[in-house]
C-alpha cells in the first residue's frame, strides 16, 4: 500500500508541515512517497529525499506549478493518483485549496484535518469547532486526506535516502493565472511551526500595545498570534489569527495576553501543551483551560514577566 | 450576470455543542440554528456586487431539510433575489453537495457562485473546491476582495503568510474568507420582502444526484478535557510554575 505526500514549499525550502504530513503517512503504510510540485524544485526535493521514512521523492517542475494555482496542481496529482491507496495533504492553505478538488475528480469523499490514524480506513477528526471529536470510515478506494500537521510529530528531517524521480509537469489550465503576492515579513518563527507561542486579544487596546508582546516573545523565541477580535479590529495580521477559521497551533506553551477565550479561538490553541493566560477579568473563560492563568492588567504584568524570565 | 449563492444551516456560532450520550453525534435538537458566518459573507458579497451593478441577479441555494427554508429567508432578507431548496433527510456530505450544486449550475447557468470558505459544523472546507472541480471552471479559495472586470475575477485571498491575488476566467468559484465583508443587519422591511420572494424546491432524484454519505461516522466523543489549572499570585509566581513545575522556560 503506498502513500503518497504533497509537499509544502516555497520553490526553495520544504516546510516543516510536511515532515508531520509524512508521520500521519508512516502509521497508514510503509511505502511512503512524496511529490514535490514546483519550479526550479530541485533543492526542495533533495530535503524531501532526506527526511525520514520516505522511499521516493517524485519531482514535477514546470512554470505550470510555480506559484501553486489549484488547477494546475490538482491535474498534477491526478496525473500520479491511480498508484496510491491514500494521498495525504497538509491541512494548510494550500493543502485546503487543493485536495478538495483532487478529491472530487476521483468522486471519492475527502477526510479534512484529521488528527489520528486508527486504521488504513479510520480516522478522527474534530468537528464544531473542536467541541466534538468524529472518528469516520472511508469506504472509498482512494483516500484524499488534510492532515492537521500539529497532531502528529514530525520525522527527522536528516537521515532518509530516497530516490529522488521526475514527473513532467502538467500543462497550464489556462483557467487562472498569478497577479501577485504579499508576504508579512517576520523574523520570528512561523506560528504553526513555534515551540511558543504569545498572542494578545482585544485586550491590547491597539495596533501599538501590540509591541510591549515583543520583549516577551523574544524571550520565548515565541511567534506571535492573535484572537480574531484582535485581528478585526486591525490589532494585528491577519495571518497571526489563531482559531478555528485561522491556524491551529498547539505549541509547548502558549501565553494569552488579553484574550476571553471565546469558543473559536480555543479551537485554535487548546492542544498547547502549557497554556498561560493573562487576563484582568477573573471570570474570563480562558481560565477555564489555562493551566496557569494570573488575573492582572496585561501592561503591567507583560513587561514584569519579560524582566523575569 | 447572474450569480449563485450556496447557504447552509448550521448550529448557531455562539452554541456550544455537547456530545450525545451514546455517542452518535452532537445534540442539536432544541439548540439555535443560523445561516453559516461564511455564508452570510458570502450573500452579502453577491448583493454588493448586485448593487455595483456587475450581477444582475443573485440565487440563493440550500440543500438539507425543510427548515432551511428559514435560512434562505435569511438570504433573500440580504438581498438574493430568489432561491431553490434542495430538500432532502439524508445525511449530506460536501461531495454530495458538491454534486447537487453542479445540476443546479447546469441549469441556472450562472457565472459566479460564491461560497463560504467552510462550514462551522463539519469544518471541512471542501465544497466550493469540489463544486469547482466537478464543473472544470477555476476556483479562489478564503477571498478577503472580489473584484469583477469583464469576463475576468480579481480575487486577494488570505495563505499562510500573507495575502496572494489571482485572475480567473469566468465562470469561477469563489470561497468567502472571513475579512471579505461585513454583512449588513437585515431589516424588518426587508424580511417582510423576502417572505415574498420565489422560492423553489427540488429533490436530489429530480436533480438526478445520488447523495448517499461516502464516509461512515462510526462515533462521535467529547474532546479530553483539560485538567483544571490554577491562578496564580504574581508575576514571580508564574515565573516559578514555569520554570520549575511545566519545565517550559
Amino acid at each position: 500500500m503506498s502513500v503518497l505526500v504533497i509537499a509544502e514549499h516555497d520553490n526553495a525550502q520544504l516546510k516543516g508541515a510536511t515532515l508531520n504530513v509524512i508521520a500521519a503517512a508512516q502509521k497508514i503504510g510503509t511505502d511512503v512517497h512524496v511529490l514535490v510540485a514546483g519550479a526550479g524544485i530541485q533543492a526542495v526535493a533533495e530535503q524531501a529525499a532526506k527526511a525520514a521514512g520516505v522511499s521516493k521523492v517524485i519531482a514535477a517542475d514546470g512554470a505550470s506549478l510555480a506559484e501553486a494555482l489549484a488547477e494546475n496542481v490538482a491535474a498534477q496529482v491526478l496525473a500520479l493518483a491511480s498508484s496510491y491507496s491514500h494521498i495525504l495533504f497538509p491541512a494548510t492553505a494550500n493543502g485546503k485549496n487543493v485536495a478538495p478538488r483532487v478529491a472530487a475528480k476521483l468522486d471519492v469523499a475527502q477526510i479534512s484535518d484529521i488528527i489520528s490514524v486508527e486504521s488504513a480506513d479510520t480516522f478522527t477528526r474534530p468537528i464544531y469547532a473542536g467541541n466534538a471529536i468524529a472518528t469516520v470510515q472511508s469506504q472509498d478506494a482512494v483516500k484524499i486526506i488534510t492532515v492537521r500537521t500539529t497532531a502528529f510529530d514530525p520525522v527527522a528531517a536528516e537521515g532518509g535516502q530516497a530516490t529522488v524521480e521526475s514527473a513532467a509537469a502538467v500543462a497550464d489550465s489556462g483557467l487562472s493565472s498569478f497577479v501577485g503576492r504579499e508576504l508579512a515579513k517576520s523574523d520570528r518563527p512561523e506560528l504553526a511551526g513555534a515551540a511558543a507561542v504569545v498572542s494578545g486579544g482585544r485586550g491590547m487596546g491597539s495596533a501599538e500595545n501590540f509591541k510591549i508582546l515583543e520583549p516577551l516573545a523574544d524571550k520565548l523565541g515565541a511567534a506571535l498570534g492573535a484572537s480574531r477580535a484582535a485581528v478585526d479590529a486591525g490589532y494585528a495580521p491577519n495571518d497571526w489569527q489563531v482559531g478555528q477559521t485561522g491556524k491551529i497551533v498547539a505549541p509547548q506553551l502558549y501565553v494569552a495576553v488579553g484574550i476571553s477565550g471565546a469558543i473559536q479561538h480555543l479551537a485554535g490553541m487548546k492542544d498547547s501543551k502549557v497554556i498561560v493566560a493573562i487576563n484582568k477579568d477573573a471570570e474570563a473563560p480562558i481560565f477555564g483551560v489555562a493551566d496557569y492563568g494570573l488575573v492582572a492588567d496585561l501592561f503591567q504584568a507583560v513587561p514584569e514577566l519579560a524582566n523575569a524570565l | 450576470m447572474k450569480v449563485l449563492v450556496p447557504v447552509k444551516r448550521v448550529v448557531d456560532y455562539n452554541v456550544k455543542v455537547r456530545v450525545k450520550s451514546d455517542q452518535t453525534g452532537v445534540d442539536i435538537a432544541n439548540v439555535k440554528m443560523s445561516m453559516n458566518p461564511f455564508d452570510e459573507i458570502a450573500v452579502e458579497e453577491a448583493t454588493r456586487l448586485k448593487e455595483s451593478g456587475a450581477a444582475t441577479e443573485v440565487v440563493a441555494v440550500s440543500c438539507g431539510a425543510q427548515q432551511a427554508q428559514e435560512t434562505l429567508r435569511t438570504a433573500m432578507a440580504i438581498g438574493a433575489d430568489r432561491s431553490v431548496l434542495v430538500q432532502t433527510d439524508v445525511e449530506l456530505q460536501p461531495l454530495a453537495v458538491a454534486k447537487l450544486l453542479k445540476a443546479l449550475v447546469d441549469k441556472e447557468q450562472p457565472q459566479l457562485v460564491i461560497l463560504g470558505k467552510q462550514a462551522i459544523d463539519d469544518d471541512a472546507n471542501q465544497t466550493g473546491q469540489m463544486l469547482a472541480a466537478l464543473l472544470d471552471w477555476p476556483q479562489a479559495t478564503f477571498a478577503s476582495k472580489v473584484e469583477i472586470a469583464g469576463d475576468k475575477a480579481k480575487v486577494t485571498r488570505e495563505i499562510d503568510g500573507g495575502l496572494e491575488t489571482i485572475e480567473l476566467k469566468l465562470p469561477a468559484i469563489v470561497t468567502t474568507d472571513l475579512r471579505l465583508n461585513e454583512p449588513r443587519y437585515v431589516t424588518l422591511p426587508n424580511i417582510m420582502k423576502a417572505k415574498k420572494k420565489p422560492l423553489d424546491t427540488v429533490t436530489p432524484d429530480e436533480l438526478g444526484v445520488d447523495v448517499a454519505p461516502r464516509l461512515k461516522t462510526l462515533k462521535v466523543t467529547e474532546p479530553p478535557v483539560r485538567s483544571a489549572g490554577v491562578v496564580v499570585a504574581d508575576v514571580a509566581a508564574l515565573v516559578d510554575k514555569l520554570k520549575n513545575e511545566a519545565k517550559v522556560v
